[in-house]
């Protein structure tokens, strides 16, 4: 496969698509040798889904061919893809959560009508590749109760399994803690080194630094640059990505925290199966700083987040906010919270945030819909909404800036404005926010860091959520570790360090992995 | 992103229209097989439903159920129910239109029994819906099974109050007695030939206003309220619901009572418009159109104009073609319109996304 006279494991030769109005892919050239990691950066919206959904054939591309193994092939469905060796591992899982890993792998190829004779020569063959790979897993474990990392290895022993020579990962870490992303990186690299070729997208520069031998830079539809990877550095690539000088770091001056503005005391909380989720955690946020809690994804943050809000009623402990104190017998939902001048970014901006079917003017108003200035004595003001919607697009540079298009039809970076700019415009006491910067461009992450750090200046609260280390230490003046839970360290943030916080975290990390998961 | 490309006509009208043409050739190919004319089959059912003045009423008179079960269906649904209860919700309601005429009909002039009938015949439909709705919002009860199972309760209950209360003394049919006229919801032919304008004599009557109040009230509630708002919220992310603070158990509650009550309202029409006495079986399988007729108006107060319009016309003009052609017998009419429900409700994607590709690949050419 990978002999002398076809160099290249896959390449794309003036690949072009258009929706609309919209150029999403440009004469896209791209060469990838084989055995060999090759990442795709560029920002929301560059067009790297698109172009891998050409090569897995959920689109077919205008104009333009793609070459395997110096053939040339014409990919018109994901099946066609298959055929060609391609497998692609998409950012969003696609198993089925109540089938057990094997069955998940053979879903599509189960090899006859009784599944007796498929699964058994699946078993023996996902044991090798487990094997050549050192992808282990256990085949009969339900893929639900499996760890994010674990239920990604399914995806990517399914395309193996299917014989994929080339595979594809979208924003495969979007999802991983820091340790399981790691994990990742040594499974690639194990990969490339049985010949196979991975092609990598992601917008996260470190990855690509870390994992790559090759990378090429998208930036509005079209390939802009093809670099080694040793070869280039961060700055380089991220100025390519967005065409002009960014910065990495946050200008912030010292912060001066003042009146205590929220105070958790031993808060709580259980899931449905009585299992405790948060412990007994207490913290205090004061005006005119910025919280941050740093944590291993899945440690409580996002419960806590829930319960501070009003999302989910706590369990044991109380809140004092404004005056008033909120108990477990004196609860107060997510818009009695808001009544409080409390804002909420919340974590997953598709699950909560927003409401993808809505029109922007629509989601724009989420939580605020009772608010009079939305509303005449009957009906709602669509006038006023989609006013303030089209002036908010213009403040927070929101693209498109059109109120009436769907939500689901922005970008991830867009989405994240909108929901952004509806909060902070609520002139809040108090915000909360999670994942300020998850999926979006390095662009726009500048912006919503400013947006944050003006916030806190003009002596508002803010508790940020993040899992992304950069951003934990860039933004927060003071920091808390959550592990399992509970409260783990908190320390000022001259004091932190990548080393400090990572051990805070790595040390329960290495615990967690002993336990088996629920 | 391909969705937002395609011309809006696409989706609202050439869609529908093509699975509806298909529907009726694959009937006219049933009616060829029983050794008929299609084409003359086909006269016979649009001259039924649309030729004359009196098919029209009969066409719109069916129509005015269909439309209050179809916004009862939409209602629901834009908050995540499917609501298949509004045969039972349908035939309460009815039950609270009865019980208001029998006892006022005797007493009471017509503009005070008719806003009485209006409101037991919501609240009675509410009411019936008001069970399912508690056991979903607050106990977890899926609502399809519950509706479903509520429409038996309803239909028993009304065997046993007809049979055993409200049946008239010495009467053998399952009927309570005839109301008095000031009971009765006036024809809308009646109504216009004091102006001179003759309309046929039908039993339409000015349920089908309110049918059409109903709808303008329903797009206003939807689109245009903060408790359409809420209720859209809910039905498309629950999750975003309960972070935006929204009382996603009393929406749920709410949305059923209205659901419920705009089934009720075929009580209306049937009881005090159309029968003037209380009976078996009057919703005749309306509340489970009313679903087809939701999913062919793509739930929107004008689709659903529309698509009762279309299926009021397949009652009137397949009862005609029934008479005309014996051999047709009604049973044949019944799967035609199964047919056009087959192909417009359940299989209305079937098309779909063929013709959008075309048109997405028109636009890039």
């Amino acid at each position: 496969m990978t002999n002398k006279t076809t160099p290249y494991a896959i390449e794309l030769q003036d690949i072009s698509k258009r929706f609309g109005a919209v150029q999403a892919n440009k004469d896209i050239c791209l060469q990838v040798p084989a055995g060999s990691i090759h990442g795709i950066i560029g920002e929301n919206g560059a067009g790297k889904s698109t172009l891998m959904s050409i090569i897995y054939g959920f689109y077919e591309a205008d104009t333009g061919h793609i070459e395997v193994d110096g053939k040339r092939v014409d990919i018109r469905s994901s099946q066609d893809a298959i055929n060609a060796g391609i497998g692609m591992v998409h950012q969003h899982f696609m198993l089925v959560e109540n089938f057990s890993v094997l069955e998940n792998v053979i879903l599509g190829a189960e090899g006859g009508a009784l599944l007796k004779g498929g699964v058994d020569a699946a078993r023996i063959e996902l044991q090798r590749l487990a094997k050549e790979y050192s992808l282990d897993i256990d085949v009969d474990a339900i893929v639900e109760e499996l760890p994010v990392g674990l239920q990604q290895r399914v995806e990517i022993l399914k395309a193996l399994y299917r014989g994929a020579r080339i595979l594809i990962l979208d924003e495969p870490t979007g999802v991983l803690t820091p340790q399981e992303a790691d994990h990742l990186f040594r499974i690639l690299k194990a990969l490339k080194d049985q010949g196979v070729t991975v092609l990598l997208i992601t917008h996260k520069l470190r990855e690509i630094m870390a994992s790559t031998d090759n990378v090429s830079v998208m930036r509005q539809g079209q390939m802009v640059a093809h670099r080694e990877t040793a070869k280039t550095d961060k700055e380089e690539l991220a100025e390519l990505m967005v065409g002009k000088k960014v910065r990495l770091t946050v200008d912030k001056g010292e912060a001066k925290p003042s009146d205590v503005f929220l105070s958790a005391r031993n808060l709580s909380q259980f899931d449905s199966q009585g299992v405790k989720r948060l412990k007994n955690v207490s913290l205090e946020l004061r005006a005119g700083e910025i919280l941050g809690i740093a944590g291993v994804s899945g440690n409580g943050q996002s419960e806590l987040l829930n319960v501070l809000s009003g999302i989910e009623p706590m369990g044991e402990g109380e809140i004092h906010i404004a005056g008033q104190v909120i108990t477990a017998n004196a609860p107060k939902n997510a818009a009695q919270m808001r009544e409080l001048k409390m804002a909420h970014v919340p974590e997953d901006r598709h699950k909560m945030g927003l409401v993808t079917g809505f029109e922007a003017y629509e989601a724009a108003v989420l939580g605020y819909h009772n608010s009079d200035t939305y509303n005449g004595k009957v009906l709602m003001d669509r006038k006023v909404m989609v006013d303030e919607c089209n002036e908010r697009m213009a403040a927070w540079d929101v693209r498109p800036p059109n109120p009436h298009l769907k939500t689901a039809n922005f970008s991830g970076g867009n989405q994240q404005k909108i929901v952004i700019a509806r909060e902070v415009e609520q002139n809040p006491d108090i915000l909360l926010i999670g994942q300020p910067t998850r999926g979006v461009d390095i662009g726009a992450i500048e912006n919503i860091h400013e947006q944050i750090v003006k916030l806190r200046d003009s002596g508002k609260a803010v508790l940020l959520v993040s899992v992304e280390l950069d951003e934990i230490m860039a933004l927060s003046d003071r920091i808390i570790v959550m592990f399992d839970g509970a409260v783990v360290g908190e320390l000022d943030a001259k004091d932190a360090d990548e080393r400090t916080l990572g051990l805070m975290m790595a040390n329960a990390y290495s615990e967690e992995k002993e336990e088996v998961p629920a | 992103m391909s969705q937002a490309k395609v011309p809006a006509w696409v989706n609202i009208a050439l869609i529908p229209f093509l699975n509806i043409m298909l529907a009726f050739v694959v009937s006219g190919l049933i009616i060829l097989a029983i050794g008929e004319d299609p084409i003359e089959a086909a006269g016979y059912l649009i001259y039924g439903a649309f030729g004359y003045d009196e098919g029209v009423g009969y066409t719109l008179y069916y129509a005015t159920n269909l439309i209050f079960t179809g916004l009862a269906v939409s209602v629901a649904f834009k908050g995540g129910l499917f609501n298949i209860g509004g045969e039972g919700q349908a035939y309460i309601g009815g039950l609270g239109v009865g019980l208001v005429c029998l006892a006022l009909d005797h007493t009471m002039p017509f503009y005070i029994i008719a806003p009485l009938a209006i409101l037991g015949a919501a609240a009675f439909g509410a009411a019936w819906a008001y069970v399912p709705a508690y056991l979903q919002a607050r106990r977890g009860s899926h609502i399809v099974i519950t509706t479903i199972m509520f429409n038996f309760i309803a239909s028993s209950l009304m065997v046993y109050l007809i049979v055993n209360w409200l049946k008239e003394d010495g009467r053998m049919a399952p009927n309570s007695r005839t109301f008095e006229e000031n009971a009765w919801m006036p024809y809308l032919h009646e109504l216009f030939s004091p102006l001179g304008i003759d309309i046929g004599d039908s039993p339409l009557n000015v349920a089908f206003i309110i049918a059409l109040v109903c709808c303008v009230f329903v797009w206003g509630l939807i689109w245009h309220t903060r408790w359409g708002y809420q209720l859209r919220t809910l039905g498309t992310n629950p999750t975003a619901a309960k972070y935006a603070g929204i009382d996603t158990a009393k929406v749920t509650i709410w949305a059923m009572l209205i659901s419920g009550g705009l089934a009720g309202f075929v009580g209306i029409n049937e009881i005090m418009g159309v029968n003037h006495s209380l009976l078996l079986n009057f919703t005749a399988g309306y509340g489970f159109a009313g679903i087809a007729v939701a999913l062919m108006g793509r739930n929107h107060p004008i689709g659903i104009i529309l698509a009762a319009i279309l299926f009021g016309a397949l009652y009137q003009g397949g009862s005609e073609l029934a008479f005309e052609i014996p051999t047709i017998t009604p049973e044949i009419v019944i799967v035609i319109q199964g047919l056009v429900i087959l192909f417009s409700g359940a299989l209305e994607h079937m098309f779909k996304d063929r013709i959008e590709g075309f048109f997405i690949r028109r636009a890039v050419a």
